[in-house]
């Protein structure tokens, strides 16, 4: 046998990536529910919305926002979980890639995920709510990946650890959401001015705490993820 | 045949030189190694070495900590003290340490959900193995279930996934091999095809950790014996011509059985 050498961390977590998105591809258990999820969530909350109490543009924000929390819940819950079926992990972490390499291929895999289920829930609330999606749509887009992006770390991270333990499904949401807090709110804010027809410039504060608590939470799970490895 | 498990071991045989190299460091070095879980003590103070061809069977009863070494040396837990070197290099941490072994589990580390081949290449694929697609097809062929190669893990028996995740880990040639309970699960051909492929990567030069409940299969391989109880080598040899019988005895008087 030859080696063309043990692929780098970019490479190797591209690898991972792959395989995640294969998995979930064959199964597509994970979308399938995080998809039914966000649909329903959307036609309760129209059906309990009282429009001439509140209007479209307070709301939406609401509702978007919690359909990409609660959703990426389930994405990333599973995660891990077709790690620790059959303990496929021990395979990856006895192989010669690093630990880093693993937690970045694993958040790459969810952040598609998480964007896949944006792409589908933001057409279907302003379809639901009748937003002018298409003046806020550059922007929002923008707001929307920002977010996945933390949501994606912290929920990567909380996934790793609440994986090794018998109550993961109920686990992760408990260690995951108050972390949450700190991205869905700067995006919420912003998503409310933008959809309100305020200007552009206005959201801008809430992108700045968004994009600050990116770059915090990127580089801390991405430190303290080898410790959620150790037995 | 018995010697305290915390002498250091001599070597068994003279480490394998080609040509004018320097003598390769030994395959597996373990110096004073323990693992603690909390007030548990799961093993203690190990000290043993390997070289290239050899094979230790470590037999003892459930708990003894003989998992727990093969994951020490696998990388996948810290020792709490002493240390461990895989081909000379230090663990854990050590990816060159990682690159050169290959583990076989209780459970299989494979994933349901894709294909015995795809499973197998993306192992070769982490360990860089050049023309992964055809080194995963050998693998599997070596382990003689080529026929399933295309279906999804999830629908093979108990033993066919054995099997495949036997082929993932010898897929890239390892130097070393760690291997838990290997023939549980596996039929007659199953278990004929791993026992040729163990024989194949001893011939090769592979240093092999086999933990065994079942001494015919292991002291059909060894050139080591260990019986390990409460974290310990009671008993630690090179063996000769051992017959199986009087080894039987002798690992029941060991163990209190």
């Amino acid at each position: 046998m030859s080696t063309t050498g043990v692929p780098g961390m970019l490479a190797a977590a591209a690898l991972i990536a792959r395989k995640d998105l294969a998995i979930e591809f064959r199964t597509r258990s994970a979308f399938l529910a995080a998809l039914v999820f966000s649909l329903l969530a959307i036609v309760i909350f129209y059906f309990a919305w009282d429009a001439t109490a509140v209007s479209a543009a307070d709301l939406a924000p609401g509702v978007l926002w919690v359909i990409f929390t609660f959703s990426g819940l389930l994405g990333l819950h599973r995660s891990f979980g077709v790690e620790e079926a059959d303990r496929a992990i021990d395979g990856l972490l006895a192989s010669p890639v690093d630990r880093e390499a693993v937690f970045l291929g694993k958040a790459i895999a969810n952040l598609l995920f998480v964007l896949g289920v944006q792409a589908i829930a933001i057409p279907a609330v302003a379809l639901f709510y009748n937003l002018p999606l298409t003046r806020v749509l550059a922007p929002l887009v923008v707001i929307a990946v920002l977010a996945a992006i933390g949501l994606v770390a912290v929920g990567t991270l909380f996934s790793a650890m609440a994986a090794n333990t018998r109550l993961a499904e109920l686990l992760l949401p408990v260690l995951a959401l108050p972390f949450f807090v700190p991205i869905v709110l700067p995006a919420a804010q912003a998503t409310a001015r933008l959809l309100s027809g305020r200007p552009v410039t206005e959201a801008l504060s809430w992108l700045r705490i968004l994009i600050a608590f990116d770059i915090v939470f990127i580089v801390a799970c991405a430190l303290a993820y080898p410790f959620t490895l150790e037995d | 045949m018995t010697r305290p498990a915390t002498e250091p071991s001599l070597p068994s045989e003279t480490p394998v030189v080609r040509g004018d190299s320097p003598p390769r460091p030994p395959a597996v070095e373990v110096e004073g190694l323990s693992r603690r879980f909390g007030r548990r003590v799961a093993i203690r103070s190990l000290t043993f070495a390997l070289h290239d061809g050899d094979c230790l069977s470590v037999f003892g009863p459930n708990g003894a900590g003989k998992t727990t070494l093969l994951r020490v040396l696998a990388g996948l837990l810290r020792p709490t003290s002493g240390s461990a070197r895989i081909a000379g290099v230090d663990l854990p941490g050590g990816a060159a340490a990682r690159a050169v072994v290959g583990l076989i589990s209780h459970q299989s580390m494979l994933y349901s959900a894709l294909t015995a081949l795809e499973n197998v290449e993306f192992a070769a694929k982490l360990y860089g193995v050049s023309a992964p697609r055809q080194a995963a097809f050998r693998a599997l062929e070596r382990m003689r279930i080529t026929d399933r190669a295309d279906s999804p893990v999830r629908s093979l028996s108990r033993g066919m996934q054995q099997r495949v995740s036997i082929a993932r880990a010898m897929v890239h040639d390892p130097r070393v091999v760690l291997l838990d309970e290997p023939y549980t699960g596996l039929d007659e051909v199953g278990a004929a095809a791993l026992t040729d492929a163990l024989h194949a990567l001893k011939r090769q030069g592979a240093a092999l950790i086999l933990v065994t409940h079942h001494l015919g299969e292991g002291l059909a391989l060894a050139t080591h014996t260990a019986i390990m109880r409460e974290g310990q080598f009671i008993e630690y040899a090179e063996r000769g011509s051992v017959e199986l019988d009087a080894y039987r005895d002798a690992y029941r008087r060991a163990v209190g059985q």
